[in-house]
């Protein structure tokens, strides 16, 4: 028997000597379980890995939709950021499945899901959509716009640089401006697809969550918004940081009139993903259906840190704010990059606080709504933080070798792309 | 021929393993069972069980869950007055080796057996990305277990908890009715050892079954009516605390 506490509301008047509030079970702790959970419930099916998986993919999206300002909606403004958003998707998309390969009971399995895929399953037709926009949309973009580089060092370079490039050319050579304004044309028409491509990915990554309705913390047909347009804003906060960083470190000048547009898109866009959070916790609130208790409990409880403090205060309204200042306020030009490089950062903590707070969250309470478990991450298992940490960083390595393979932007120093220009 | 000992010491796990194949012999044929001829369910009057967990033990034992983990499991409610919102529930170790003397004073006590609902719309078998989950032409959710990814999105879909991950096949497991016994004519394994008969297996397509009798004269429910799933598990008494 426990006695009555703090924690106890007015609804307990201590007749039975045991309080029957969610609340007042959480006294009793069983290695991290409160309250009741079904007995099969205990253990978290889904781990940090599933974490990572929303937010590379999420980075992917947003990378790939700020490369289309450019090439579709004529933004010239953004146009050093448009090479960098493209070879940022790639690889962040090349590392997307891993999490999910290692996550799985059976990984050498997992090419079922291509051969006799489950037509009603969300999960198997996500990989068609991945495959469909890696090696239709992205890969094909790339190749396309880098073609006249990649042939032009195929013909520049020696040693195994000029068998890669060759490789390349996929045996097409003809960089006459003929041949460039036909893969201009098709480039222009590849990004046009990719726009709904990149959203159909990543909010079908907000569907795979949306649409089990067992869980009440996913369950909504607003989750994949939400999950596109909080994609659109962790990428563009990816590829603004990637390219402050890299002018940097190439000891070049940042282009402000780039990076305060590209600022003022993530402003726009990230009022917007705010507002449909809110619209769906308001929502939420005002409801109150049978879960809500269980799931207000846990915010405050649980999530509170990663939720109220770190996706909320920290990832979401500070940058807002931010951002607003340089919105509001005419500020210097050192002032202006600190503050985008202080909300890109807060920008991309939120996002995958958002991501965990999904996917973890959503797993802390028991379907009986009576009961909470708790998510004790292991360090160097095979779903544990040390994996995590890796999986985090591979893509930046693997962006830092197509960055030198393909150089974004036209190298003045190391004279690996002597004539380079973009191709269009 | 000549076998030496680090020869004999390779062959022996092999010879028994072969041994144990040789001992398991034929599974038993089921010549005359007709899946199109069954739809099965189960039928659990609450008002019988005792919480004895005999059923858990019998499940236990005849599908060799592993430990931790349950196909089945009881659930004990007390809810006190009106206060059917917030019942305190207890499934101590699910139930497998009874229930300690309740603690809880006043208000009402009662067990709840649970178990794969089997649905007719299963959500588990839905989001399956390889079709490795699947439903039987007689009504049963059942998983093919070389062919299961391991992903957990069945355990995520089952709104019930019925689902759980096998450590050592690393594929997901739950609740099969004993399809191995159902298709020899036998019971399942839980409803056989229940001391009260508060579970009975259930061929909805059987018209001599008592089942239908039954459905006619009580007022029965099943698990979380609002989720749409045509659950086959019918529960006689349920009380609407139970989740």
């Amino acid at each position: 028997m426990v006695p009555c506490d703090e924690q106890c509301n007015n609804r307990c008047d201590g007749r039975y000597g045991e309080c029957f509030d969610a609340r007042r079970r959480l006294v009793r702790d069983m290695s991290g379980v409160e309250g009741f959970m079904y007995p099969n419930e205990v253990e978290l099916q889904w781990s940090v890995l599933i974490v990572l998986y929303p937010f590379l993919t999420g980075l992917v999206a947003g990378a790939f939709i700020l490369a289309s300002l450019e090439r579709v909606f004529q933004v010239q403004a953004v146009k050093p950021t448009y090479r960098l958003a493209l070879l940022t998707a790639l690889a962040f998309l090349l590392v997307a499945p891993l999490p999910l390969q290692l996550h799985l009971g059976h990984p050498e399995r997992s090419y079922e899901m291509y051969l006799t895929p489950h037509k009603t399953s969300a999960m198997a037709m996500f990989g068609f959509v991945y495959l469909w926009y890696l090696m239709a949309v992205l890969v094909l973009e790339i190749w396309l716009d880098y073609r006249h580089d990649i042939v032009v060092l195929s013909q520049s370079t020696t040693g195994w640089k000029r068998f890669i490039y060759r490789l390349m050319t996929l045996g097409s050579s003809n960089i006459s401006p003929g041949a460039l304004a036909v893969d201009d044309r098709v480039g222009w028409t590849v990004t046009l697809i990719g726009i709904p491509s990149a959203f159909l990915l990543h909010g079908y990554v907000g569907f795979i969550f949306g649409s089990i309705k067992a869980n009440p913390w996913w369950s909504s047909p607003l989750m994949p918004v939400v999950f596109i347009f909080s994609a659109m804003v962790s990428g563009i906060a990816a590829v603004m940081l990637l390219y402050m960083l890299m002018t940097w470190s190439r000891k070049e000048t940042i282009d402000m009139r780039c990076v305060d547009t590209v600022a003022s898109y993530l402003f726009y866009i990230f009022i917007i993903d705010f507002s449909l959070e809110m619209l769906d916790l308001i929502h939420r609130i005002y409801e109150a259906d049978e879960s809500f208790r269980s799931l207000d409990f846990m915010v405050h409880t649980k999530l509170y840190m990663s939720h109220i403090v770190v996706q909320i205060i920290l990832g979401t309204v500070t940058p807002i704010l931010l951002l607003a200042l340089t919105q509001v306020l005419r500020l210097g030009e050192m002032a202006r990059k600190r503050i985008y490089a202080l909300a890109g950062c807060l920008t991309l903590i939120g996002i995958f606080a958002m991501r965990w707070n999904v996917v973890i969250g959503g797993q802390l309470f028991s379907k009986s709504f009576l009961g909470y478990t708790t998510y004790k991450m292991s360090l160097i298992t095979r779903e544990g933080l040390l994996v995590a940490i890796v999986l985090t960083v591979l893509p930046l390595a693997i962006l830092w070798v197509l960055v030198k393979l393909l150089p974004p932007w036209p190298e003045k120093h190391s004279g690996a792309l002597p004539d380079a220009t973009p191709a269009h | 021929m000549s076998i030496s000992r680090r020869h004999m010491l390779l062959l022996l796990p092999a010879a028994a393993v072969a041994w144990k194949h040789v001992l398991a012999g034929t599974p038993e044929s089921a010549p005359n069972y007709t899946m199109s001829q069954h739809w099965w369910g189960m039928l659990i009057d609450v008002t019988k069980c005792i919480g004895c967990g005999n059923c858990v033990r019998g499940c236990q034992a005849e599908n060799d869950v592993p430990d931790g983990y349950f196909r089945t499991w009881v659930e004990r409610y007390h809810v006190t007055d009106y206060d059917i919102e917030n019942p305190h529930v207890d499934s101590p170790d699910g139930g497998i080796k009874g229930f300690p003397p309740t603690k809880e004073e006043g208000g009402k006590n009662f067990f709840v057996p649970k178990l794969c609902n089997e649905c007719a719309d299963s959500p588990c078998t839905q989001v399956c990305p390889v079709g490795a989950t699947f439903i039987s032409p007689d009504g049963v959710v059942l998983i093919d277990k070389k062919y299961c990814l391991g992903c957990r999105y069945c355990v995520q879909a089952c709104p019930y908890g019925c689902r759980f991950i096998n450590p050592a096949s690393n594929t997901a497991e739950k609740c099969t009715l004993c399809y191995h016994r159902i298709t020899k004519g036998l019971t399942t394994a839980c409803c056989e050892s229940c001391p009260t008969g508060a579970r009975q297996l259930a061929d909805l397509k059987n018209p001599n079954d008592p089942i239908h009798e039954f459905l006619k004269s009580h007022s029965v429910q099943v698990l979380k009516p609002y989720m749409a799933t045509h659950a086959k598990v019918f529960y006689n008494g349920l009380d609407g605390s139970v989740r």
